[in-house]
């Protein structure tokens, strides 16, 4: 089995933080991770191949830095790893990047499987995945939270809905997003970090993929962002102070208020 | 690419603050862009010399997008009900239609109608469009995918809006990348642009570290999703009329290569936590498995739901659909009450926006009270108890 899995880097969101004095977003010491979600889809895919075998490659589209979280994907597994880098790709909305990595997808030959995190933390908007297996033709199942069965022909799945889940069956190739809940990532083992120093990562430029460029990054991107500000706060925060049966009354009043 | 009129710069930097991708630097008194620079126009407002410019190779010209007219609301059904978030899309449509002048449709894929679309028009839709057919009983991304893409293709409405719920997140990508147009995740706000008319969907980006307006100019239609709990329904009038238009989408556009084969309830709690107005979260101060009883009791005397922070999820304690925070849920309540949550920014950014947030928590400076509305700090134990008593007493009093 080809299994093929999207990652993204990522700011580390605990670095991230409003400075309170200029109500802007600082970004001191802000690290460059790879998108926690995507650790997930990583480690089941390297489960899948261990069980199953077949060969697992990582692929993210970023600047060239962005190699360090695929390094980090091979000690962690990874068999190989695709850079897809290209000025031309700055800028991209969700449907640009759904065409770019479609493009960088089929020029390796394509996947029977394609796993992404669910989301990324950056952007939070769960659109990639969806929008990837559309560009390829291929159907998909959203927040995977286990792997039930697995055939040549078709995978057994539980999605995380709302309200529980839906056990589904799907046909591949397929592409799974998938949750936090589908497993625990191990870490890097020696010999793959050895590996990983090593290995010659492909990288793909826009002619490489044969691209479109009306297609590529802000030009083929719908969506604009007119305007970035940071929330207002919210109000002052009250202390409830007291012996702890005057605090609970004082908290039970406005709860029985609200509620 | 994020032009720099060195002329004008003045090399103080605040452009270097701003930037969340350092990709802005102050080089010799002028700044300097490098390739970490994602054109997000973060930096561009806050800029007193006016240096910066994001600017874009100049577009095709516009399609015609006049035959697109009219405001959608994608009517989420599930297990033989309309998710309420529904009724909140229609209030929101609702004046968004009312300013545009234009109708405002509801669209119902359903295994059986019976009353949903005149609950649909008494909650605001001038008219629904419905397609009744078995192979819409279980939720799939392609046939409800291609059933929406098909009617959208048809009638050509100017806006869809549908709920940032698991159902919506999943399968409204799907629509928007085959009708190649925008698509905007998760959105808290809605309005229109005056000049032209566009529809402009504010979001949260950085788990609501920083907000983002993103419009959709030059394609149609433009599309959102809208997170739940933020917009208001309007109160429902039965005596309101409207058309219900009856569809029907060819059997192989309803096909699907993913069967559902079964489903299976959240265990315990009903509450959808998506839902819910009130929400008690629990975190690693409980101490165990036994210590979210305290937290289950309470919800349940204020007909809320359960949530648990990472720490308390990873240890067992509560099931992963209730995590709140950046691998979990994100969860706009009423009233979010986190008891023995530090607040780590990955859960923070999870509940911030909730309407109101009490803490509950032993340590003082615990971050969680840098975003609470009300702070007790004191021992979950000897509160929680006493507080789920007190409001025993007041309710049987």
């Amino acid at each position: 089995m080809k299994i093929i899995v999207c990652i993204k880097q990522v700011p580390d969101a605990k670095d991230v933080r409003l400075d309170p004095k200029t109500n802007t977003l600082s970004r001191e010491g802000v690290q460059s991770i790879i998108n926690p979600y995507d650790r997930y889809a990583l480690e089941e895919a390297v489960r899948l191949k261990e069980k199953f075998g077949g060969t697992v490659t990582v692929l993210t589209m970023g600047p060239p830095q962005a190699e360090e979280i695929l390094r980090e994907s091979v000690s962690c597994g990874a068999d190989e790893a695709v850079l897809v880098s290209d000025r031309a790709f700055a800028g991209a909305d969700t449907l640009a990047t759904t065409y770019t990595l479609s493009q960088a997808i089929k020029k390796i030959g394509g996947a029977d499987l394609i796993l992404c995190g669910k989301q990324a933390i950056d952007g939070d908007t769960a659109q990639v995945g969806p929008g990837l297996a559309v560009r390829m033709g291929i159907p998909y199942v959203t927040c995977v939270r286990r792997i039930v069965e697995v055939s040549d022909k078709s995978f057994v799945v539980e999605r995380l809905m709302d309200d529980g889940y839906d056990e589904v069956e799907v046909t591949l190739p397929a592409l799974f997003t998938v949750v936090k809940e589908i497993n625990e990532p191990r870490f890097p083992s020696l010999k793959g970090k050895m590996r990983a120093k090593k290995l010659a990562i492909t990288t793909l430029t826009a002619a490489d993929i044969d691209a479109d460029v009306a297609q590529l990054g802000l030009k083929g991107s719908p969506t604009w962002v007119v305007r970035v500000f940071t929330p207002q706060l919210k109000g002052e925060r009250t202390m409830i102070e007291g012996t702890v049966q005057e605090q609970v009354d004082q908290l039970a009043e406005k709860l029985m208020k609200w509620c | 690419m994020l032009m720099i009129d060195i002329d004008a710069c003045i090399g103080c930097g605040v452009c270097e603050e701003i930037c969340a991708f350092d990709a802005i630097h102050v080089v010799d008194g002028i700044a300097e862009v490098n390739e970490n620079c994602t054109l997000c126009g973060g930096c561009v407002d806050y800029c007193e010399a006016r240096a910066l410019k994001i600017e874009g190779e100049e577009r095709e010209e516009k399609d015609d997008l006049s035959a697109w007219t009219g405001i959608w609301v994608y009517a989420e059904y599930r297990h033989g009900r309309i998710a309420p978030v529904t009724y909140e899309l229609l209030g929101a449509g609702r004046k968004l239609a009312d300013q545009k002048k234009v109708p405002l449709s509801a669209v119902l894929l359903t295994d059986k109608a019976g009353d949903m679309p005149a609950q649909l028009i008494s909650y605001g839709a001038d008219q629904v469009y419905v397609v009744e057919d078995q192979a819409l009983a279980q939720f799939t991304d392609e046939a409800y995918g291609n059933a929406l893409e098909d009617l959208a293709r048809k009638y050509q409405p100017e806006v869809i809006l549908a709920g940032a719920t698991a159902i919506g997140r999943s399968f409204i990508p799907r629509v928007a990348t085959s009708l190649k147009t925008g698509l905007t995740a998760d959105c808290t706000q809605l309005d229109i642009q005056q000049e032209d008319g566009a529809l402009l969907q504010t979001r949260p980006a950085f788990g609501g570290n920083i907000m983002a307006t993103i419009a959709c100019l030059n394609t149609r239609p433009q599309m959102a999703t809208v997170r739940p709990l933020v917009m208001k329904a309007n109160a429902p009038d039965p005596s309101r009329k409207g058309e219900i238009i009856n569809c029907t989408i060819s059997p192989d556009r309803l096909a699907s290569r993913v069967k559902v084969r079964n489903f299976v309830a959240l265990e315990g709690d009903q509450i959808n936590l998506n839902e819910a107005d009130i929400v008690v979260s629990g975190g690693r101060g409980l101490g165990s498995e036994k210590g979210f009883q305290l937290i289950a009791e309470l919800a349940h005397q204020l007909g809320g739901a359960v949530a648990a922070s990472r720490a308390a999820v990873d240890s067992g304690w509560m099931p992963y659909p209730h995590q709140v925070g950046q691998t979990g849920k994100t969860v706009s309540p009423k009233v979010y009450i986190a008891c023995g949550i530090s607040g780590a920014i990955q859960h923070l950014v999870g509940m911030q926006s909730a309407d109101t947030i009490v803490a509950i928590n032993r340590d003082p400076n615990a971050p969680i009270f840098d975003v609470a509305t009300y702070g007790v700090v004191g021992d979950v134990f000897e509160i929680l108890p006493k507080l789920i008593d007190k409001i025993k007493q007041s309710r049987s009093s």
